[in-house]
Formats: structure tokens, C-alpha cells, sequence
């Protein structure tokens, strides 16, 4: 199986054991897809575990871009923004660098 | 994680038979499914040692099972109606996307096993052997099929090649060889109670945000209630509806018609998913697990009506299967006493299940709701008909009625519609290219070229009539279209939820002032009641 600095990752490079998850891993991740993580990238990623930790699940779209709307202000809050952080999708590419499990469903 | 390059297609001016180009789409399929989440569906967690036996022996117990399998393996006579009804062969250009040649996996292995001819003979009648290589098409192949049944609307016979796709993936489970998109789902499915495994606090907290949001946009008390016992309606929709977008702008937008209808009505998170990915594994048994659980619901909150949203393939299996299913309808057999008790329960004034779609339409028609269609002259819509509901079900009870009803909506609530291409839409509709269990990352190369046909038509809408909108009652096709829309240079946000474009035009009544129902035909209950009852469960 992949690793990414120690830690294994699945076939679609999410963490295989969430407790796994650092900084470090979250910087190599997106080193990866070519993103320099930014303030604005680190305030979704702190908001996503933030949530995982209450909910066991990543907030759906909308809560997620309402909640960025009250942190960074409300020309950010919304899907479009979002991606513009995470190209692969806030909800995919997010959730990878954060270390939770990708949300899958009909999405 | 960089995903696979591949060339995206080409959008013609007409859609044309492609040239062959053999073996372009093999592979090995989607991603399998492991130990984990086999085990919980009863599969064997990885390939068994005596696959093949098994494999043979399940092959028998279907054909014996499903007599529509055994004619459709038994009745193909190779005219070639099908050949270029595929989407994904029309964009793939794989002849084995044929449909014949997809069946043709399947059948090469009845006819050796099963028929008097290819146990003697096989050479002369095509009749193969279920080796590791044909197991590996199956798994490629069948997982190329988004059981959309187009094809089977030209074959002269009738034969369906969803059903074939639906029994070899059931024999490829069988034998351990699962797909992992599908059976990870329909493990949160049967356990949380949704596909995405959205426990009942996040999908509570969800939703009372989500009714802060409309209240403060649109200065109406519009509930989006969980859980709310002695509601007359429960409303059974895609999770995604609560997750994604475009999905959850069609959630707002049936919060509003209840609302405005006055009616009480309710969600469930312990039936919280309208989707029922056991169709696509062609698991009955499975595929009933997921519907019990949405009886239990129906049950337990004692509503008197089972309503399903804006999902596809759960209207197949809502408006064929849930009546022998779980007692939702009519047909329930007498020896199952909870399914007796649910058709009691319900009330047969009303169709059950009723569609969002039939709901709403009804609603139109008796002049109840009032819209400003202006607040969508922004928008030319085109709708998009999605497989299942265009080729397996009904709305209203008129012959096409699942054509009709959801363009009537469409017109009520906006100025400029107009139809894609006829060869493309109503039972002739290409496919979104995600359905079937398709709708997934690792499949993204045969998804977008799966996609070409539906983007051809939808380019010459947008060329000739200046259409910017793409309307769908299926939480499958929006996802797709949002991730495939930009690679044939399209607006990945021009798909829409049908009720979206409802929300946008329907007036509310807002707090304060009367209810007034100018026809006279109210049956509304009082919206406060609900309210209160939602407000003691928290």
C-alpha cells in the first residue's frame, strides 16, 4: 500500500488510519496536486476536522460554505471559492488534506 | 493521485456510428471492493478458490430465478439494432460497449454451461469458458454499463441488458469480486441509514441550518422537519439532497411547496436515503434490506404517506418493486403481517408512493401554489430525462406521464423551456454516463465519454436556443453533470434540481398573514403543530 511520510494511504490517497494525520502529511498531500496551501486552505482544512470531530462525517456543501462565509467573510462563501482552494473539489480534495474518509453517495 | 489521462471526445454535429477501436477501454475495472465492506452484505471478502463452480452454479439459480435473464440470453438473434444505441460505446468507440457484445460476455458462458449446443459444440456457438480473463471483462465491462436500459428500447426483442448486467455482477460478488464504490455505500446504507453515512445529529443540525438559511433568504418559516411522529407525509429523498449541490437547492425547494401547501410532513434519519444501490448489484436481498428500512420508518412515524424525492433509480425501485418490497402500494403478500400493517396504514386516496414531481404537478393544477416565473427569465431550461424514471416507471397515471409531469412543472415555473433533440430524450434519453453505480472517480474516463452523447444534444440546444439551464429529478445525473459539464466546455452550475427552479419562483405566504386558499379546496393542516413537534424533539 502508498504511504505518504510513514503514514499507508488508499488507492484514492485518503488515510487509511485518520489518526494518522498531521501537518506534515496535509503539506505533502498537496504538494502532490500542486497546491500551495495557503491561510485561506489551512481555515477550510481546521474548519473539516473541526466538524469531523463532532460529527464523525464532513459537513455537507452548504454548512461547509456557510461556516467559511462567517470565518473569511462572505465573498468566500461559496462552492466556487471553494474550489478555487481545492480544484479536485472542497469535499474530496478537502477531506483528503484534512485527513477524514471521502465522502462518497451519490455526490 | 493524478488521475488518468485520457482524451475527452469530441463533440460532433450529429451523432455517428464510431470507428472500432478495439480494446481502448479495457482495464481492470473500478476499484474492488475488500474484506470489509463485503462481509457485512454477505459476500465472501475477497475471490473464493472454487469461483468458477460457484460462479456457474449462481448462473443457474438466476436463469431459473429471473426467467427474463434465461430469454433475453436465449432470444438475441444478432440483428444489431443495439450496436449504436450505447452511449458508452458511442463514446468509447470499445466495440465490447456494444450492448450485444456486453450480453454477449454473459451469454458465451450460459451457452456453454446451459445449452445442449455449446456443451458439444461450442466453437460453433460462441460458447466460452468462464476463465480468469472472461471474469476480468465481466468485472471491466459490466462495471461500463449504467444499466440505463436504452438499448433495450430498440432491440426488436425486448431484451435488457441491465438485467444481464445486474445478475453477473450479482455472480461477481457471489465469487468475492465486488466493486468498491458500490458495496462501501450500501454498508453506511444499511447501518447509518444513508449512503453517505451522515449520522442523525450531523443531517439534524444540517437541516436546522438549512432552515435559518431559507427563513433569513426568504422570510418564510419553511421547516425541513426530522423525525416528526403522526406527520401525514414521509419524504424519502437522495441523501446527497442534504449533502451536495445542485441536490440541496431542490431540497429548499420541496420544503417550500410543503410549506405552502400546508401539508405536515416529515424525514427520517433512520430511512434517511431515497437510493438503493441493491438494484445495482442486482441483489434482491439486499436491495429489500434497504426498503425495510423505510418501511420501519413509515411505521414507526405513522405517516400516511410515503413520498419519494428527486432520485432516479429510487423511483424505480419505489414505484416497481416497493409494493412486493415492503407494503408501500399494493401487493403485499398476507403472511407478511408489517407490510399488511403498512398497507392499512396508508392512505389509498393518495398514490403510493407518490413522486415530488406528481406532488407538486397536483398542486399546480389545483391552482394552490402561485409562482412569478419571471424570477427564472434569467434561464432557457432543458430538461433531462433520466433512465430509470423514463424507461421503468410513471407519474400521474397517463401514458407518459414521467415525460409530461416534470416538463408541465418545468412550464409553470418558467418563461423559456424547450426540448433537447427527440431521438435524445423521453424513452429514447441518453444517459448522464454516472448512473448504475458508475458515479464514481475511478470510472471518470468511461463517465465523460459515456457523457458525449447527452453533451452533443445539449451543445445544440445551447447553439440554436440559447439554453443555459439543465433541469433533473436525479441525484446521480447532477453530480455527473456538475463534474462533466466543464470538460465539454459547458457551466459546470447550469444543472439544476427541478425544484430549484420551483424555489425561485414559487410566493410564499409569509407569517402574519392568512393562509388564504382561493379556490376553496384547503385540506391543510396547521403548520404550527408541526413546528411544535419539531421543536420538542431537539
Amino acid at each position: 500500500m502508498a504511504q505518504i511520510c510513514g503514514a499507508e494511504v488508499d488507492e484514492e490517497g485518503f488515510l487509511v488510519d485518520l489518526k494518522d494525520w498531521n501537518k506534515e502529511i496535509c503539506i505533502q498531500m498537496a504538494k502532490d496536486d500542486d497546491v500551495e496551501l495557503t491561510e485561506e486552505h489551512w481555515g477550510v482544512i481546521d474548519f473539516l476536522r473541526d466538524y469531523f470531530e463532532e460529527y464523525q462525517i464532513a459537513p455537507a456543501v452548504r454548512v461547509l460554505t456557510k461556516a467559511i462565509a462567517k470565518k473569511m467573510g462572505k465573498d468566500k462563501g461559496n462552492s466556487k471559492y471553494l474550489y478555487s482552494l481545492f480544484p479536485y473539489g472542497p469535499g474530496k480534495q478537502g477531506c483528503r488534506f484534512a485527513g477524514l474518509p471521502k465522502p462518497t453517495g451519490c455526490i | 493521485m493524478a488521475a488518468k489521462e485520457f482524451d475527452i471526445p469530441k463533440l460532433p454535429t450529429y451523432i455517428e456510428i464510431p470507428e472500432l477501436n478495439h480494446g481502448v477501454m479495457d482495464g481492470d475495472g473500478p476499484f474492488k471492493s475488500v474484506e470489509e465492506f463485503q462481509k457485512p452484505l454477505g459476500f465472501p471478502g475477497e475471490k473464493i478458490d472454487n469461483w468458477q463452480e460457484v460462479a456457474i452454479a449462481k448462473m443457474g439459480e438466476l436463469k431459473s430465478k429471473y426467467r427474463s435473464v434465461q430469454v433475453f440470453l436465449d432470444s438475441c438473434v444478432k440483428c444489431g439494432a443495439c450496436t449504436d444505441k450505447c452511449h458508452y460505446f458511442l463514446g468509447s468507440s470499445d466495440p465490447k460497449n456494444m450492448p450485444v457484445a456486453r450480453q454477449d460476455l454473459f451469454r458465451s458462458v450460459y451457452r456453454r454451461h446451459f445449452t445442449f449446443a455449446g456443451k458439444y459444440f461450442p466453437k460453433l456457438v460462441g460458447a466460452k469458458e468462464l476463465d480468469d480473463d472472461m471474469l476480468d471483462d465481466w468485472y471491466n465491462y459490466f462495471h461500463q454499463c449504467s444499466q440505463c436500459r436504452r438499448c433495450s428500447v430498440f432491440c426488436p426483442y425486448g431484451i435488457d441488458t441491465a438485467e444481464i448486467s445486474m445478475a453477473a455482477r450479482e455472480i461477481l460478488d457471489t465469487v468475492g469480486v465486488g466493486q468498491k464504490y458500490c458495496n462501501q455505500i450500501l454498508g453506511k446504507a444499511l447501518t447509518v441509514g444513508n449512503n453517505l453515512g451522515l449520522p442523525e445529529p450531523a443531517l439534524r443540525d444540517t437541516l436546522i441550518d438549512l432552515e435559518e438559511e431559507v427563513e433569513e433568504d426568504f422570510g418564510a418559516p419553511v421547516k425541513y422537519p426530522l423525525d416528526v411522529k403522526g406527520a401525514e407525509i414521509l419524504l424519502i429523498t437522495p441523501s446527497a439532497d442534504f449533502f451536495a449541490e445542485p441536490h440541496i437547492d431542490g431540497l429548499i425547494g420541496y420544503g417550500k411547496v410543503f410549506y405552502q401547501d400546508g401539508v405536515s410532513w416529515t424525514m427520517s434519519s433512520y430511512a434517511s436515503e431515497g437510493a438503493n444501490f441493491g438494484m445495482f448489484i442486482g441483489s434482491y436481498d439486499i436491495m429489500r434490506k434497504a426498503a425495510l428500512r423505510i418501511r420501519k420508518a413509515a411505521l414507526d412515524l405513522e405517516v400516511s404517506r410515503v413520498m419519494v424525492g428527486e432520485c432516479g433509480h429510487a423511483w424505480r425501485v419505489a414505484y416497481s418493486f416497493w409494493n412486493t418490497l415492503s407494503g408501500v402500494g399494493a401487493g403485499a403478500q398476507s403472511s407478511d403481517e408489517h407490510a399488511m400493517r403498512l398497507q392499512k396504514q396508508l392512505d389509498d386516496r393518495y398514490p403510493q408512493p407518490q413522486h415530488i414531481i406528481e406532488y407538486t404537478h397536483d398542486l399546480i393544477q389545483r391552482g394552490k401554489l402561485n409562482f412569478d416565473k419571471s424570477e427564472n427569465d434569467d434561464r432557457t431550461v432543458t430538461f433531462h430525462d433520466s433512465c430509470n424514471v423514463a424507461r421503468a416507471t410513471n407519474m400521474g397515471g397517463i401514458e407518459g406521464g414521467q415525460f409530461i409531469l416534470p416538463r408541465d412543472v418545468i412550464k409553470a415555473v418558467c418563461n423559456n423551456y424547450v426540448d433537447m433533440e427527440r431521438s435524445t430524450i423521453k424513452e429514447s434519453t441518453f444517459c448522464c454516463g454516472g448512473g448504475g453505480g458508475l458515479l464514481t472517480d475511478d470510472l471518470m474516463e468511461i463517465r465523460v465519454k459515456g457523457a458525449m452523447p447527452r453533451m452533443q444534444a445539449l451543445k445544440e440546444v445551447e447553439k440554436n436556443e440559447g439554453v443555459n439551464t439543465l433541469a433533473a429529478i436525479c441525484a446521480i445525473c447532477k453530480s455527473q453533470f456538475s463534474k462533466v459539464l466543464p470538460k465539454f466546455d459547458f457551466d459546470p452550475y447550469m444543472i439544476v434540481s427541478v425544484h430549484q427552479l420551483v424555489s425561485a419562483a414559487i410566493i410564499l405566504d409569509k407569517p402574519q398573514t392568512t393562509n388564504s386558499s382561493p379556490d376553496g379546496q384547503t385540506d391543510a393542516e396547521e403548520p404550527v403543530i408541526e413546528a411544535e413537534e419539531t421543536a420538542e424533539t431537539e
